[in-house]
Order: C-alpha cells, then structure tokens, then sequence
C-alpha cells in the first residue's frame, strides 16, 4: 500500500503558461516515487503498445507490409541520390552502398515515426489525460515502443535483403544492438519533449513535421559523412549521424564504428532521454487542465 | 493505522481564464511585446479564479460521503484532485490505498480493438493487472451480459453496450475509495439500479464512497454524511439529511432573491396529521401547505402539483383551477396560501412532489419549484408498481374431483 501525500509551499502558484512569465511551477515528486509507479504501471505501456500496433495494422490494408512501405520508400529514393552521385563523381555505384542505405533507412524511420507518433499521443488520448490517473510518460514510451515493433519488422525485411545481397557479416556486428538503444533512447526522449510541448502549443506538431522532413538532409542517410572530406565532422554533430554512420560501419563495411562520436552520441542521447523525462514530468501536473 | 481513508486539508485550486497562450505563433509575439510594454504583472492576477476554496473534511474508511452542491460549486475540481489527475494550488490531499473512479466510464477504449481486448486495455488502464484481469475475465463479461459480442469491435456496440462494458470493468477493480460521479445519470434505470448494488456491495467490502452527485435521492439513500459546497467553498459537511436540507433552502433563497419573477413560492410543506412528515403509509392522508409571495401585480395564478417518481416520470398532476377553485390575482406584497389534501394512492417507493405557478388561461409559468419535496411511501403490501390498488386475497384455493383444499400462505414479508 503506498502513501500519496502532497504538499506545497504555501505561496505556490498553479502550474499553468501564462503569457511572458510561461511560469511552470510544480511541485515535484520525488525521482524514486515517479519511477516505482512507472514499474507498477508498467502493463500499462504493454497495453498501450499493444493498442497502437493492433489499432494500426486492422485499420490499414496493407497490414504488416505498413511497417516496410517508409524504410522501403527511403532506401528508394537513396538509390536513386546515390546513383546520381556516382555518375557526378564518376565511381561506380557498389552493392554495399546500396547495404549501407537500407541499413541507415531503417532506423531513421524507426526515429521519425516514434516522433510522429509521439508528437501526436497526448493530444490524441486527451481522455486519458483528464480523466484517468497513471504516470503520463507511458503514453510516448507506448508510441516509441509501436514504432519499435514496426522497425522489428522493416529489420526483418531487411535482414533477409541482406542474406539475400551475400553481405557478409563481422563480429562488429555486436555493435548493432548498442548503438540501436542509444537511438531507443535518443527517439523516447524526443517523443516525450514533443508530446507534452504539443498539449500546450498546438503548433508544435507542425513544427516537428517540418524538421522530420528536412531532417532527411541533415543526417546521413543518403550519403556517408566521408562524402563530404573534412567537413563531414560537423554533420557527425548531430546526434543521430554517429548512430547511422556506426551501423553502416559495423553492419555493412565490417569495421568498428568510431568510438568517440558514439560516445557523444550516447551522452546527448542520455542527456536528452533524462532531460525530456524530468522536463515532461515537470509539466504533467498541468496536462489535465491545458486539454 | 488509521481509519482515515481520505483527508484533505485546506486544499486551494485555482484556475486561470483568459489569456492563455496555446501556440507558439501567439507566444512568441506577446513575448517580445511584453517586453517592450512592461505590463505589470497584477493585470495577470485579476483572471485568477479559485476553484476550490479552504477545503477540509476526513472520510473515514467504509464511509459513504455524499459532495453536493449546485453546477459550478466545484464539485467535479474535487473529483479531479481526488483521483490525482489535477495537483491541488495549495493544501494537501491525503489518500492512502487504492482508488477508483466511476467517472468517465470507458476512457481508453479503443474503437478497433475487440470488447475482449479493451477489457484488458481498460483494465490496465485503471490500474489492475493483467493476471488479475484474466481472474476476473468471466465475471467482467457475465457482468456487462455481452457475451455474444465479445470478439467484436467495440466501434459496433450501442452506446449502451459501451458503458455496460466500461462499466463492467470498473466495478471489478475492488478499490479501497470509490470516486462516483454522475455515472448514474446516464444508462437506462436497470443500469442505475446495477451501480446502486454495486456499492453497496463496495461499501459492505468496507471500502470507502465518495459520491457526487445531483441526484439528492440517491445522496440520501447511501450517504452518511455530506458535503455541501457552494462557490468552491464548503457551506456546510453532516448528517445528508441536514446537508439536504440547507441545499435545498439555499436553492430556494436563490430563487426567491430573482426580483424578476413576478410571484414566487416561498415555502412548501408536507405535512401528516401530527405535522411535517415525508414517511407516509401508502393510503394515507397528506397534506401539501403552499405559500407564495406575489412582487408584481399578476392575475389568474392557478398553483399545481404534481407527483413524479423516482425518474421523474409525471404520475399525478392537479391544480386549484381545475378542482374548480378558480383562479385568484394578486397585487404586490400579497401572499397566497393554499393547502392540498391527498390521498396518497401510491404503491411503497420513493416518490418526488413538484409545485408550480400558473397563468391557467395561457399556461404562462410564473414559477415552478421542482422536487420540492420527497415522499417516502410504505406499505404493509408486497406490491410493486407506482400506485396501491390496495389488493386484498378473498379466495384461494384448489379444487379437484369436488374436494376443495384451502392452502393457506403464511404472510408475505414486508419489503419497505
């Protein structure tokens, strides 16, 4: 049996935005409570998975074909950037350009649709966020964890693209899972700034379209950092190159990602996953009333 | 440990209006206005509106505990910091164990998910876990009598079948404090009596109640004490008959205070020949004492009554006009008396007594005072059925072959 018990200073005001100030005061639970009820309600993000994925594969056609058509569609039109580039540069499109764009493919649209998704989930479920009580962060970890099911997948489509490209395979390979949680990670902290940004500014989701679809070109997965000589290093800034680039690495040249930049990429990524949790749980007392 | 089940202790809430800024094409430009300007920030005070005011009580555990109070009163704010979804400003809200809310009965169905599969996906959601949902997965779907539809999706039910299943799972989340709010409104009388037994049952577990509710019979019917609450503050907490009561004469001075209408009925009473009363035996005699005060002149007032059961469905109605007592006019200031005699006909229930003011000749309501009063009716009779045609049994018996056998019943046990 757990004890609930809140108190406030005395001179607290409602957590609420409010013009100029956007004051944001709210007490704050401690750390260890919010996250025994995270593991008691952890069924919960089961469900709500559960719900996403079910509710996603009955109301469209397509059905599991669904999960493929984004990475299928990327890889595409990768093709076609880096057919354009070898006849620019006169070298020859190779097979495993061909690997490393469908192995950057997958875990991109694994990223872009657990924001999507995540953008969209609080708004979407105001009737949950009004009227029922749980820890609020399961809504997007359960929108991450569909778009993980879906790139479970659009992986294994592709593992049987690459069996069926010969690809040969290192022990580099045990990179994968690693760097694929650093994106786990990177993807749910993101999910959680932008579902609580969207329940108080309705523009939000416009915003995070806009940099999902241009975002594309800042990270590479159509092209290889080395592709662009010296300066590829300020692309490797972006927190999801190193990953990308890393999986190209292990996964389609055999060789070792390079350490440095996965290590940035995991300290942004964690900095991101703790940062958006504190920062969604700070705003959570105010969800019921900004519906 | 205690017995305290829920305590809160000068619990504020406090809401803004107006000026909220809910996208960023708004906030970005009021921001770099609000600098330039200088606004003070007093201006942002003014739309504070406190929602909740200074709120204390202790319900202890296997309590029933009635909130009333009229729309606006805060009632629903109350639920809201309850059952945890809003934080209160200031104060804290003591609640030890589980709790429970029949408030918004289905959130979190999914339309495309199968009754089966929002069971568990509602479950979930009010806290229960999965293997305890598989325990009571019959008993849910036995309960909601769906049985048939369960792998169907939900986004082919009627809407009652919807709250029957939402309803199904909530009652068997077995909580300590059960939040009700006006989940009784909705659904079909059967429903109603369904959710009535259901906390009863709750209450005989030995968890706690809270109840919201407008319908003051029920209130009457459950809860111990009550809570009433006005303007977010509370007016009075007791015994529900007195927190009835000063509802009921709050509601009334409210009344009375609207200078706009032209004649108003300021008291009511039913009475039995040794004074007020509202037990009465079915077949007997009752009195309706009426008083109204005119604040204009007005002319042909014809005053009614009517009689309503439990759903206020209209059983009886009559008036001074047509019992051919005419009507009478009134010059301001003056005030009309008038007493009604009743038999009172009506099968054992509960029943609701309405008064009303009327131009007889164009029907032009002057005033109308619903459920003024409530009527509890019994009887020795085990009948069912709003009126008593009083029965009696003069034979009974069986006959074959010319031999007649009396059977005797030993009497029928009164259900009062």
């Amino acid at each position: 049996m757990t004890l609930r018990v809140w108190s406030r200073r005395r001179r607290d005001k409602t957590p609420h935005l409010s013009g100029a100030s956007a004051r944001l005061e709210c007490a704050q639970q401690p750390v260890r409570e919010s996250l025994n009820e995270l593991y008691k309600y952890r069924e919960l993000l089961y469900m709500l998975a559960y719900r996403d994925i079910k509710a996603r594969y009955k109301q469209s056609v397509m059905g599991l074909l669904w999960a493929i058509l984004m990475p299928v569609l990327i890889v595409m039109a990768g093709v076609v950037v880096r057919y354009a580039y070898a006849l620019a540069s006169g070298k020859p499109l190779e097979t495993a350009d061909i690997v490393g764009v469908a192995v950057k493919a997958v875990p991109w649209a694994f990223l872009v649709s657990s924001v999507r998704f995540g953008c969209n989930c609080l708004v979407g479920n105001s009737n949950l966020v009004t009227k029922v009580y749980f820890p609020k962060e399961i809504v997007p970890m359960a929108a991450v964890l569909a778009s993980l099911f879906d790139f479970a997948v659009a992986s294994a489509a592709l593992l049987i693209l690459l069996i069926a490209l010969r690809t040969s395979w290192s022990v580099y390979l045990l990179w994968a899972p690693a760097l694929l949680l650093n994106m786990i990670l990177l993807a749910a902290g993101i999910a959680m700034v932008v579902s609580a940004a969207s329940l108080f500014f309705r523009d939000v989701k416009y915003i995070v379209e806009v940099a999902l679809t241009f975002g594309i070109f800042f990270t590479p997965v159509f092209y290889d950092v080395s592709m662009l000589g010296s300066k590829g290093k300020w692309l490797l800034l972006n927190p999801v190159a190193p990953i990308l680039e890393g999986l190209n690495a292990c996964v389609a040249h055999q060789h070792s990602p390079q350490l440095l930049w996965i290590g940035y990429s995991l300290g942004f990524a964690m900095a991101v996953f703790f940062g958006g949790y504190f920062f969604f749980k700070h705003l959570e007392p105010a969800f019921a009333e900004s519906v | 440990m205690s017995d305290v089940a829920v305590r809160m202790e000068q619990v504020y809430k406090m809401f803004r209006k107006g000026e909220v800024y809910n996208s960023l094409r708004d906030l970005i430009p009021a921001l770099t206005g609000r600098m330039f300007r200088q606004q003070d920030l007093s201006e942002s005070d003014k739309r504070e509106f406190w929602a909740l005011q200074d709120m204390s009580f202790e319900v202890e555990r296997g309590e029933a505990f009635g909130i009333i109070g009229p729309n606006g009163a805060g009632k629903s704010t109350m639920l809201k910091l309850l059952s945890r979804v809003m934080k209160p400003t200031r104060g804290s809200i003591y609640l030890p164990g589980k709790c429970s809310a029949l408030i918004e009965l289905g959130a979190g169905f999914h339309q495309d998910l199968t009754g089966r599969e929002n069971i568990y996906l509602y479950g979930t959601i009010l806290g229960m876990t999965k293997r305890e949902i598989a325990a009571k997965f019959d008993d849910i779907v036995d309960f909601s009598g769906l049985a048939e539809f369960i792998d169907t999706p939900i986004k082919r039910y009627s809407s009652g079948m919807y709250t029957r299943l939402g309803f199904a799972v909530a009652s068997h989340v077995n909580p300590d404090v059960l939040l009700v709010d006006e989940v009784l409104s909705v659904g079909d009388a059967l429903f109603q009596r369904r959710c009535i037994e259901y906390m009863q049952t709750i209450i005989q577990n030995g968890a706690t109640v809270l109840f919201v509710s407008h319908n003051l019979r029920t209130v009457a019917e459950f809860c111990s004490r009550t809570l009433l609450i006005d303007h977010g503050r509370e007016v009075t907490t007791g015994p529900t008959a007195k927190a009835i009561t000063e509802y009921r004469s709050r509601l009334q001075q409210r009344r009375q205070a609207d200078q706009s209408r032209p004649v108003v009925i300021t008291g009511v009473e039913v009475r039995d020949n040794n004074g007020p009363c509202n037990r009465f035996q079915t077949g007997q005699k009752a009195w309706i004492d009426i008083e109204a005060v005119a604040h204009q002149a007005c002319s042909k007032i014809a005053v009614v009554i009517t009689v309503l059961d439990e759903n206020h469905y209209e059983l009886f109605a009559t008036s001074t006009e047509r019992l051919r007592q005419g009507s009478v006019s009134l010059n301001p200031g003056e005030v009309l008396r008038c007493t009604f005699e009743i038999d009172l006909g009506l099968g054992p229930g509960a029943y609701y007594l309405s008064v009303g003011l009327y131009r007889y000749d164009t029907e032009h309501r002057f005033d109308n005072w619903q459920g003024t009063a409530s009527l509890f009716v019994w009887s020795t009779d085990d009948t069912t059925g709003p009126v008593n045609l009083f029965p009696k049994v003069v034979r009974h018996e069986v006959s074959s072959s010319g031999v007649t056998r009396n059977q005797v019943n030993p009497p029928v046990p009164n259900r009062s």
